[in-house]
Parts: structure tokens; C-alpha cells; sequence
């Protein structure tokens, strides 16, 4: 009998809560549905719903704050953002187009895929709607970067913003030094004077040890090339464990373990930036893009504190490197048409003039078209950087970044389908030299075995 | 336990000093309970003061303990469509757990009655599905769901998270239906016109608390996985768990708005479990043991 | 059922209603009945883990016997063995096998002690007993993607991170978490989470031991620390067991902090997560494929001794 009763006791008690469980979901769902209406909308009417798969950088959340200006000016369209982190949205958007997935209908892509993607007709050919729309102005988009797009003359994704790379240092903790930074430095003496103003408050010198061919090798890369090595040799034969290759990555994984930030492997363009912009480095090497940041006074602590130079080299004139976000239309879109209307509205000119007007002079995408450089409040906001942005940009050649001449076109990555496996593969080697657990040579010689492989590939 | 052996011992001196060397044990033994408590809860009750404060206070060296609270971080991640997301996450729990209850309870019930002869084998079945990693077979089912359209479906991913907490499920209500006692199901099976009617009406109340337990720990496992919904949702199915990643951001500090995101993540399953907890104790605890 | 269907101790022929030597007389007409019954209950459950679980795996190791690379469209083509020799010579299976091994073995074994302790801690009345068993249940609950990314940014983090500042108030330096002790960066979490686990199920087996036992050890004039390893553990034997084959179950899938913390660098490439990489960033679907075929293969064996201990558990009760 006593059993019985403890039964029907504990019964009571779970129903109880069962209760109160259903109670809260209930809740949560009628929070979820009303709430729900404006994005997963899509059903309604004549109205089209666009996915848009982004990566996080700032330049694209100014893109997602403004939609709502597109989507007034076009009722019938909707767009959703997808954003993720650089190497989730590479898995993520790969993988979907590779599968023909169809899950988006606007990929930003860099412009390592676009060529590859173009090739494999994975992504569609813009040059009829570039053609039609009279007011877009293709050739205003900057020659290198549309030249990096084009595949036998079809041009598959149109830039929303193009980079380089360059030095940038804080200038308050250089003068407290009594230090200069040449215009044109060399690594060597960026490294001294790094190393030199390191200590417990700030780092001196900032670089991205985050594995991922496009974290990592992105920098890397271009040290390596003006160093006087590369990852093929004109024949495509891999020259992974050179000597020049070698000391490149000696060179960088010393600097980054004497006078670097703490916890390298963490950190790739966001945690630098987060870093640098509380004034606790002294140097950083990285994208041209990451100016916009570093100069708006809400989101950084050395606004207007920022020199920048041209990017360090050792055997090569310049070294910086070229790369673009742009955004492309996969194949798999069943809206191309609305696509392109929302592509071209988010890299035309008047996109740029109406970033400025509403989010600051400052935070327009760069580097994608020529007039967005005479503009005269871009010019006054951005004066630190514009001008240094376009010369570099207009000054680095990807079809020789290095000494030697290579089989691609490129500067910081190999433009074959198998160089985002191998990059990531070696970096993920590389975090081991970082931490000490591993040689530079050891990393590399098994780095050199991956590449030999995918460069076979390439000579059939 | 203490105090039943204090009654029990000793002679007079032993009892005299005893109790107080005991009571200072006892001091200690709590005071270091206290301490790794607060230790393993640091991190959740940090996440929830970080989701109050501003970005910058957020992002400090010393850390700031003192600071004006604000709710703007929970604002910012509805504005970024967080319902959507959580409403998601729900569906797929709801509708996966559900399935998987009305799939357990009679497997569970079948393997209880004594003369299937290889009930222990079945679950043995049940329970090695289990250990097979996930991402040995997703390569398929990704292209299989991919060639019929159903990638970024929640009915999709739900179905897999049956896959997934069924045997969990079948283990578990197995053990809480061995509470039962043997002559309930012997009689219910003997009279197989009103075998349903007996099940519904005499052993289910029996079994209720358990269900619930089982049920809680397949919505738990369901609300927080995250590799399948990574690979095979997008947008339209997107849950919590991959969503929280990109409030990791370019631009400026964003500890505090990923910590007011990932509050309101857990917040519903952590709820639950509060309330439920003696109940999960028992069925997990009971699985194999009773 | 196919090669996952796991078989424990005795293997028997197959067949539906063999023979065996507990059922000592034929079955009378009430007791076939009952068993057509509860055939059919467990019929549909049995054909959901089939179709969800299993032809997935069959569908696999079709693949690994293809040479097929997403990135190049059309080269598809039948390779026999080429991906298993390709897999087993390159030693990514090895050195991903070490990985699984050290981060799930550490994992559970250090969460099985903490938990202990800690079941041990709230297996007596103090002050706020309920509530220190709430709070510690948590990290439990808390989902994964979530810990991970809180352990990442706001407790790791080299800048900002609470551990290294509360390291610094017992004089040792910052660690570099991600960079030099990233197997220790994910056994942390993982532990983290999974002590909770442990605790509850071995606080569930304390609370079973029947307290008259316990005071006879006490009138013998036996220590708390005699009884504990003479009466208790013995009694726990079987809830550690429990505990180490859930937690094993459970951590063997482990991806999420290792996706969202180390991606794989620094000896933390589990296999679940050189899979993902194989299939979904290599696009090797070939390769991967040979990589879980191997990897499933493995866990079989796993399964196997596991299970044959728990199966223990299971004869000791009988059958029903």
C-alpha cells in the first residue's frame, strides 16, 4: 500500500513539472511565431526570399544594416544574411555548391574559388547582366581584382570589397620608443623594432598563427614569396621544403614566439584586430581592409593613432597581397534574376554613397572600384589609408608575386581546387611549431610531401 | 550517516571528544564542497554577468566586477533573428522527442516481457547504434537529403535525432518497465484483446515519472547538437547551437552579446533539467543497474 | 543487420526461436502469443534504427570504394582498396586514433574521480546540499556548442580570459591554452561537463547503499576511509561501470569543441573530426569514407568489450 501511495506522489510531482514544462514551451513558441514572421517569411505571394551565405567581417554587417534600404526600393524581395566565421563559411559554401546543395542563392566567395568555381560551372556567368545593366559600370571595378575573377573572358562574381595587405603600427608606442618607421620597410627592421618595444602591456607585433590556408597562409604566404619562395616552382613541382620557404617560416614563427601576441594558434584577423585596436600591439601585419575599423572612434582605442606603411619585404619590391569578397550567384539559384538585383545594388556606386551618408565615410568597402577613391569625403575620412590602399593594390602583380615566376595567378594562395586542403593541412603543422612541439623542418618536409601530391595533379 | 554513528560508539572519552572533532570535520567537508561548487559554476554565472554588461566593460584586463548593467546585448540578439533560431531548435527537439517516445515505449515494453528469448540481444543492437560516430554515415545521408531537397528541413534533421536518441530512450524506459512489477505485465499480455487499454491505462501511469526522465534527456541531447545541424541546416532550419558561432565578430568586441546568446541558449534546457533533476539521477543511474 | 549489429558473449544461429537452455519446456500456446506481441512492439523502433542508422553504413562503404573528389566533377570512378591503403599508410588514422583515445580515456577517467569526490561531498546533509547539487548539475545541461565557445573567449582567451587572471593570484604566468596545450584546452571542457554526469549517476548508487550495512561497518569501529574501499566502493562497482560506458558512448562522438576551439591542431584531430575534414573540407568523399568504415570498424571492438561489461550487469539481474 505505501508503495502505491509513493507511486501516485511522484506521478503527481511529474505531471507537475510536466505542466510547467509545457507551460514554458508554449510559451517559447508563441514568442517564435510571432517573431518569426518577418525572416522565414517566403511563402507569401509574388514576394522572393534570397539567402545570402557571408562571412562576419564588419564591411558585410554594414551590408546586412542596410538591406532594409534595398528591400524598400524592391517589395517583392527579401534577403536573408547567413554569417559565419571565415573558415565555416569556406566549409559551409563549398560544400554546398561542390554537392550542388542550392541552399543559397548569393555566396560571397574570395577570389581564390572564383576562378575554380567558374571553371567547374558552379557559379553563374555575370557577364549578361553586366552587359544589360547600363549603370553598373563594370569597368570601374579595379583592373587586378576583375582580372582575378575572370575565367576565358566570363566574369563569375563581382567584388564587394578588394584588400592588400600592409604594415600598420601604433604610433604612440613607436614615438615613446623613439622609433621610425621607414615607408618601405624590411623585415628585418620591422622585426628588431618589434622585438624591441615588446613587452608585458602590448605585443610588438601582431601576425595570424590561426591555422586555415586563408587565416594563417594568408600573411604567410606573402612572407614566404619575398623571401624568395613559393609553394610550386614553374613546373609545378613542390618547393615546400626550400630553403627560402624555410627560413620565411623560421623567420615568422621566431617573430611571432620573441615578440608576437601570447597564444598565436587562437588568433587570425578578428583577434588581432580586437588586439591592436585596444592598443595592445605595436605592429600588425595584415589586411588593408582592417583600417576602416581601426580608424572609427566607437569601435577602437587608437583611432587617429595609426601609421601605415607599405608592406615589409625582403628580396621582392612590394609584397603585399591581393584579394577580394565578392559576391557571386551559384548555379543551383533558382532567382538568379533577383540575385543579381540585389548584387549589383551592394557593389554599385551608389551602395558606397549610401554606406557613407548613413554608417560613416569611413566604413565604405573599399578597394573594389576606382571611384569609390574620388570621392571627397571618402578621401577626407580615410585620408590615413585610401591613397596607400589603392597604390599597393594597383603596385602588387599576381602573376609573379615572387622572385620566380609560377604557373597561377595569385599572390597569397595557389589557385588549383586542391591548395585549401593542403593549406590547411600545413598550417595545422605549423601550430605545432608555434607551440614548440614541433620543427620548422619537420612541419615543412611533411608540408612538402602534400603539396608533391597536389602538384601532380596538376601535370597531367 | 553522521549522526547515526555518533549513537553508536565508543566509551565515555571517545564520546566527548568525538562530536566536536566531527563537527569541525564537517565544517571543513562543506566549506570545500562550497568552494569546488562555486569553482564548476564560475563559468555559467560569468557568461550571465558578462551578458549584462556593455562591450567594453566586457572586454577588460583585470576583469570588472562593478559595473552598470544593461539589457542591450539581449536586444541585439533578437534583432539578429534569434526566435527563428530558438524556434527551430524547439521543433527539432519537440518533434524528434516525440517520435522517439512513441517508438521507445512499446520496444521498451516488448523487450520487458519474459519470453522474447533475444530481448537482450535487440538491445544490445539498440545500444551499439549508439557508439557508431555520427560522422561515419552523414556523408550519405547529406547526399541523399541533398538529391531529394530536403538539406536546411527541420523535419529532416529531426528524423535523424530519432535516429540518433532512440537507443537512449529504449534503454531507459526498459529499466523504469522493470520497476513495474511482473504480474501488471503478465496479466496485460495474457489478455491480448485489451493489451492497448492495459498499457495506457495501468502501466503507463506507472512508468509515467520515467518517461518524462527519458523524454527530458532526448530533448536535451536533441536541443544541444550541434554537428548535424551544422552540416545539413542552413537558414530556414538553422538551430541555436550552430547560430551561436557568428556572433563571433570582425568588428570590435562582441564577448558580451555572444555571452547574452549563448544565456538564452541554455536557458531553456538548463530550466528543465533544474526542476527535473532528481528524476534524471534516477534514470540514468537505472539504465543497467536495476 | 549489418556489420554494427553487435552480438554479446555467446553467440547463438540464427533463426527466430531457437532453442536455448534456460527455456526448458516447449511454450505453451499464451506464452507464443505474448512473444508475437512483443515482436511486434519492438518491430517499428528496431526498423527506424535500421533505416536512420544502418543503410547509411552500408551506403558508406560503398563509397570508400570510389575515387571521388568533390572539387573535380566527373572523375568519379571504382577503386577497390585504393582509399584504405591510402588511409592506413598516411598516418592521419593513427595519429587521429591516439587522439581519441588520450582526450576521451583522460576525459572520463578525470570526470569519474571528480565526480566521486564530488557525489561523496553531496552524499552527506549540509547547509544549501540541495542548491550546491543544482548548481553543479549545470555544466551538464549546458550545450556543448555554448561551453565551447564561453571556455574559448571569456575563460581561455590569452587577453581576456578568467583563468589566466585567476592563475595570476597564485603566481603562475599566463598559459597559451590554444597554442601550447590544446589536448588540455578540450579535456578541461570536456571534463567540465562530464563530472556533472558521473556525479549524478554515482550519487544516485550512494544514495542506494542500504544504510544498515554502513552502520554495522561504523560499529565494528571501522574508518570512513575503510569503509569507503571495503563496503562502498565494491557496491559502486557496478555505477563507475555505468558511468565510464555512458560517458565512452557519449565522448567518443566529441566534435563540437574541437571544431569550435582547436580545429584539430596539436594532437586534438579525433576521428569524428578528421572525418568531417576528409569529407566536408578535403572533399574527399572516397577517402573519408574509407576513414569511417575504419573508424566504425574500431568502435565495433570498443562496443564490444564495453558492452560485454555492462552485459555482466545485465546476467547478474537475469532475464526478466
Amino acid at each position: 500500500m505505501t508503495k502505491g501511495n509513493e507511486m501516485t506522489k511522484s506521478n503527481l510531482r511529474g505531471r507537475r513539472w510536466l505542466s510547467l514544462a509545457a507551460v514554458a514551451s508554449a510559451g517559447v513558441m508563441l514568442a517564435g511565431c510571432s517573431g518569426a514572421g518577418g525572416g522565414a517569411g517566403g511563402g507569401g505571394g509574388d514576394t522572393v526570399t534570397l539567402t545570402l551565405a557571408t562571412v562576419n567581417n564588419p564591411q558585410m554587417k554594414d551590408m546586412e544594416q542596410l538591406k532594409g534600404k534595398f528591400e524598400e526600393s524592391h517589395p517583392d524581395i527579401k534577403v536573408k544574411f547567413i554569417q559565419m566565421e571565415e573558415n565555416d563559411l569556406r566549409d559551409a559554401v563549398t560544400k554546398d555548391v561542390a554537392t550542388k546543395g542550392g541552399q543559397y542563392d548569393i555566396v560571397t566567395v574570395g577570389s581564390y574559388e572564383v576562378p575554380i568555381w567558374g571553371q567547374n560551372d558552379w557559379l553563374t556567368n555575370l557577364n549578361d547582366y553586366t552587359t544589360q545593366d547600363s549603370e553598373y559600370d563594370v569597368d570601374d571595378i579595379l583592373p587586378p581584382v576583375r582580372q582575378a575573377l575572370t575565367v576565358d573572358d566570363s566574369l563569375y562574381a563581382v567584388p564587394f570589397y578588394g584588400e592588400s595587405s600592409f604594415l600598420m603600427y601604433n604610433k604612440e608606442i613607436l614615438a615613446d620608443a623613439g622609433l621610425e618607421v621607414p615607408e618601405h620597410p624590411t623585415w628585418q627592421q620591422v622585426a628588431d623594432m618589434a622585438r624591441e618595444v615588446n613587452n608585458d602591456d602590448h605585443a610588438g607585433i601582431c601576425l595570424r598563427g590561426k591555422p586555415g590556408w586563408g587565416e594563417l597562409f594568408a600573411p604567410l604566404t606573402t612572407v614566404v614569396q619575398t623571401f624568395g619562395g613559393n609553394w610550386f616552382d614553374d613546373d609545378w613541382n613542390a618547393t615546400v621544403d626550400s630553403p627560402e620557404f624555410t627560413e620565411a617560416v623560421k623567420f615568422y614563427t621566431d617573430l611571432v614566439a620573441d615578440a608576437g601576441e601570447s597564444d598565436p594558434v587562437s588568433f587570425g584577423f578578428t583577434e588581432c584586430l580586437n588586439l591592436f585596436s585596444q592598443g595592445k600591439a605595436a605592429f600588425w601585419y595584415d589586411a588593408t581592409s582592417a583600417a576602416g575599423s581601426l580608424e572609427s572612434e566607437d569601435l577602437s582605442e587608437v583611432a587617429g593613432n595609426v601609421g601605415y606603411v607599405h608592406a615589409p619585404t625582403v628580396e621582392t619590391e612590394e609584397s603585399g597581397w591581393l584579394w577580394s569578397w565578392n559576391l557571386a550567384i551559384p548555379e543551383t539559384s533558382k532567382q538568379k534574376d533577383a540575385a543579381w538585383e540585389f548584387v549589383s545594388w551592394a557593389t554599385s556606386k551608389d551602395y558606397m554613397t549610401l554606406v557613407g551618408n548613413e554608417l560613416g565615410w569611413s566604413r565604405v568597402p573599399p578597394g573594389s572600384r576606382a571611384s569609390t577613391y574620388e570621392i571627397p569625403e571618402y578621401q577626407e575620412a580615410a585620408g590615413a589609408f585610401a591613397d596607400i590602399t589603392k597604390d599597393v593594390m594597383l603596385a602588387v602583380n599576381p602573376e609573379q608575386p615572387g622572385v620566380n615566376p609560377q604557373p597561377w595567378v595569385g599572390i597569397q594562395y595557389v589557385t588549383i581546387p586542391e591548395f585549401q586542403d593542403l593549406g590547411n593541412q600545413v598550417s595545422q603543422k605549423i601550430a605545432d611549431v608555434f607551440a614548440g612541439r614541433s620543427s620548422v623542418e619537420e612541419a615543412l618536409s611533411a608540408g612538402q610531401d602534400l603539396a608533391e601530391k597536389a602538384g601532380a595533379a596538376q601535370k597531367e | 550517516m553522521s549522526t547515526t554513528m555518533l549513537l553508536t560508539t565508543g566509551s565515555r572519552t571517545v564520546r566527548r571528544t568525538r562530536p566536536l572533532r566531527k563537527r569541525a570535520g564537517s565544517v571543513v567537508l562543506t566549506f570545500i564542497t562550497w568552494v569546488l561548487t562555486v569553482g564548476m559554476f564560475f563559468p555559467i554565472a560569468w557568461m550571465v554577468f558578462t551578458a549584462f554588461k556593455t562591450e567594453k566593460a566586457a572586454a577588460t584586463n583585470p576583469p570588472t566586477f562593478i559595473t552598470q548593467l544593461t539589457f542591450e546585448n539581449f536586444e541585439a540578439v533578437f534583432d539578429r533573428g534569434f526566435l527563428v533560431y530558438l524556434t527551430n531548435s524547439f521543433t527539432a527537439s519537440v518533434v524528434s522527442t516525440l517520435i522517439v517516445m512513441v517508438l521507445a515505449i512499446p520496444a521498451a515494453y516488448g523487450l520487458s516481457v519474459r519470453p522474447l528469448i533475444r530481448s537482450t540481444d535487440a538491445l544490445f543492437f539498440f545500444i551499439s547504434t549508439k557508439f557508431m560516430p555520427l560522422a561515419a554515415i552523414v556523408i550519405p545521408i547529406y547526399l541523399l537529403l541533398q538529391n531529394m531537397g530536403l538539406l536546411d528541413n527541420i523535419s529532416a534533421l529531426s528524423i535523424l535525432y530519432v535516429g540518433m536518441n532512440l537507443p537512449l530512450a529504449i534503454w531507459m524506459m526498459r529499466s523504469f518497465l522493470s520497476e513495474v512489477p511482473g504480474e501488471i505485465i503478465e496479466a496485460a499480455q495474457v489478455d491480448g484483446a485489451n493489451f492497448w487499454t492495459e498499457l495506457v491505462r495501468i502501466v503507463m501511469p506507472i512508468v509515467a515519472p520515467g518517461m518524462a526522465a527519458a523524454a527530458l534527456i532526448c530533448f536535451i541531447f536533441a536541443w544541444n547538437e550541434y554537428f548535424l545541424a551544422n552540416l545539413l541546416t542552413s537558414t530556414v532550419a538553422r538551430t541555436t547551437p550552430p547560430f551561436l558561432g557568428s556572433f563571433v565578430s570582425g568588428r570590435g568586441q562582441f564577448l558580451a552579446v555572444l555571452s547574452a546568446a549563448a544565456t538564452l541558449a541554455v536557458l531553456p534546457v538548463v530550466i528543465a533539467g533544474w526542476i527535473a533533476q532528481k528524476r534524471l539521477v534516477r534514470g540514468l543511474a537505472m539504465g543497467a543497474i536495476k | 543487420m549489418t556489420a554494427t549489429a553487435i552480438r554479446p558473449g555467446r553467440v547463438e544461429n540464427d533463426g527466430e526461436a531457437p532453442p536455448r537452455r534456460k527455456v526448458k519446456h516447449a511454450l505453451t500456446r499464451r506464452e507464443r502469443k505474448g512473444l508475437r506481441l512483443a515482436r511486434a512492439l519492438v518491430w517499428p523502433a528496431l526498423a527506424a534504427a535500421i533505416i536512420i542508422t544502418q543503410i547509411p553504413f552500408l551506403v558508406t562503404i560503398y563509397y570508400s570504394f570510389q575515387e571521388w573528389n568533390l572539387l573535380r566533377p566527373g572523375d568519379q570512378k571504382f577503386v577497390w582498396f585504393d582509399n584504405y591503403a591510402t588511409v592506413l599508410t598516411n598516418g592521419a588514422f593513427l595519429s587521429s586514433l591516439l587522439a581519441t583515445v588520450v582526450i576521451v580515456g583522460v576525459s572520463v577517467l578525470v570526470s569519474l574521480v571528480f565526480g566521486m569526490v564530488l557525489a561523496l561531498l553531496l552524499d552527506r546533509k549540509f547547509v544549501g546540499q540541495g542548491l550546491a547539487r543544482t548548481l553543479l548539475i549545470t555544466p551538464f545541461l549546458m550545450m556543448p556548442a555554448a561551453a565551447s565557445l564561453i571556455f574559448k573567449w571569456s575563460m581561455l582567451d590569452s587577453n581576456v580570459g578568467m583563468v589566466n587572471w585567476a592563475l595570476g593570484f597564485i603566481g603562475i604566468d599566463p598559459v597559451a591554452w590554444n597554442t601550447d596545450v590544446p589536448i588540455l584546452t578540450i579535456i578541461m571542457v570536456l571534463t567540465w561537463q562530464y563530472t556533472p554526469f558521473m556525479m549524478l549517476i554515482l550519487l544516485a548508487g550512494l544514495q542506494s547503499q542500504p544504510s544498515d550495512v554502513l552502520e554495522a561497518a561504523s560499529v565494528d569501529g571501522a574508518g570512513p576511509i575503510r569503509t569507503f574501499f571495503s563496503m562502498t566502493l565494491p557496491h559502486m562497482r557496478q555505477y563507475m561501470e555505468l558511468s565510464i560506458l555512458l560517458g565512452t558512448i557519449l565522448l567518443l562522438q566529441v566534435f563540437d569543441p574541437i571544431a569550435i576551439m582547436t580545429r584539430g591542431t596539436g594532437g586534438t584531430k579525433t576521428l569524428s573530426y578528421l572525418l568531417y575534414e576528409r569529407a566536408f573540407v578535403g572533399l574527399e568523399i572516397g577517402e573519408a569514407a574509407a576513414y569511417g568504415v575504419l573508424t566504425v570498424i574500431l568502435t565495433i571492438i570498443v562496443a564490444m568489450v564495453a558492452l560485454r561489461s555492462l552485459f555482466k550487469i545485465f546476467t547478474t539481474e537475469g532475464m526478466r
